[in-house]
């Protein structure tokens, strides 16, 4: 941290703290469309190459020729203030890489599983897998056009999700929309964290 | 830049920059900010091409390994190796590595991220 070697005048070294929100669901559900719809910069893509024997993530080590692959996941960011930075981390589509799940939700605020109602049984999955991790998640019904409308209960019983799961509607393309989404994935996690600490634990897998 | 098609396949490519080591000197999370001062970014042009790259990124604003990453068109693990020596060689300052684990602490983040949202 030689912050005092820096020859920029006025520049006030400033620790920078940065936190995530982990935006999950099946391939094709929206993901990068919602991620998009708040962030300061076009979605970007990191990439991370893994072994088949799914361990070890970029541990191409010397294998030739086969048996690694490439897992791409997309993000956003928001510049909340000059020691704030916000970002949005989407899943990979492929649920086949849990490890990489592991790897992104390690740290976040908390996530939001996004679910098309055209293909619910997509959810399954991602639900799932939230269900064994102790971070705080809602489900986000992604509203698209001409998409079945179901009441919230009626999805909340179809996918079996828990009560103290919250449950919103959104439409991904829609900057208002997925801000409401946020602002409800950091409530839910406030609100998890107080009766985390008033000796109410969440449920850990 | 362009990526040169190396003769050996693109499978052995990406850890050609970081002579072959897959392991970190430190673990640094795919959110961690990292920031180049004018010093550290003149430090790095000896450093080679790549961490040049990083540094040039990283200061002219503070940006995530995630988005180095991507910036960089190198691999995840490879950014993470390459960021991490430059760390250690002080040519690149880390911010919020650290985990916030007490009460206030995490309170006190949530509560700046969610005003932050609203402002949006």
């Amino acid at each position: 941290m030689d912050f005092a070697s820096s020859e920029r005048a006025g520049a006030q070294p400033k620790e920078i703290t940065s936190a995530k929100i982990v935006v999950a669901g099946g391939f094709g559900v929206g993901k990068t469309t919602l991620v998009g719809a708040v962030s300061e910069i076009e979605p970007l893509t990191t990439e991370a190459v893994m072994t088949s024997a799914g361990q070890g993530v970029d541990d191409a080590s010397k294998v030739p020729g086969k048996g690694t692959t490439t897992v791409a996941m997309d993000f956003g960011r928001i510049t909340m203030a000059d020691d704030l930075i916000l970002y949005l981390f989407g899943t990979p589509g492929q649920t086949r890489f849990w490890f990489m799940w592991d790897e992104l939700i390690r740290g976040a605020v908390g996530a939001a599983v996004l679910v098309d109602t055209r293909r619910i049984a997509d959810a399954f999955a991602p639900l799932d897998y939230f269900e064994n991790r102790h971070l705080p998640y809602l489900v986000a019904l992604n509203c698209f056009d001409g998409a079945p409308r179901y009441e919230p209960d009626e999805v909340r019983e179809a996918l079996a999700i828990p009560p103290h799961v919250p449950l919103v509607m959104c439409d991904a393309r829609h900057r208002d929309s997925v801000k409401q989404v946020l602002v409800a994935v950091v409530e839910h996690a406030m609100a998890t964290l107080i009766s985390e600490q008033g000796g109410y634990p969440a449920p850990v897998g | 830049m362009g990526q040169p098609q190396d003769p050996r396949g693109n499978l052995v490519r990406p850890y050609a920059v970081t002579r072959g080591r897959t392991e970190p000197r430190r673990d640094i999370p795919i959110e961690a900010v990292l920031v180049a001062s004018q010093a550290g970014l003149q430090e790095a042009r000896f450093a080679g091409h790549d961490k040049y790259r990083i540094a040039v990124l990283c200061e002219a604003k503070a940006q995530s390994l995630a988005e180095l990453s991507a910036l960089t068109r190198l691999p995840l693990g490879v950014a993470r190796v390459l960021v991490a020596d430059m760390v250690a060689d002080g040519l690149l300052s880390l911010h919020s590595a650290a985990p916030k684990t007490g009460f206030s602490e995490r309170m006190n983040l949530l509560e700046r991220v969610l005003s932050g949202l609203r402002k949006l």
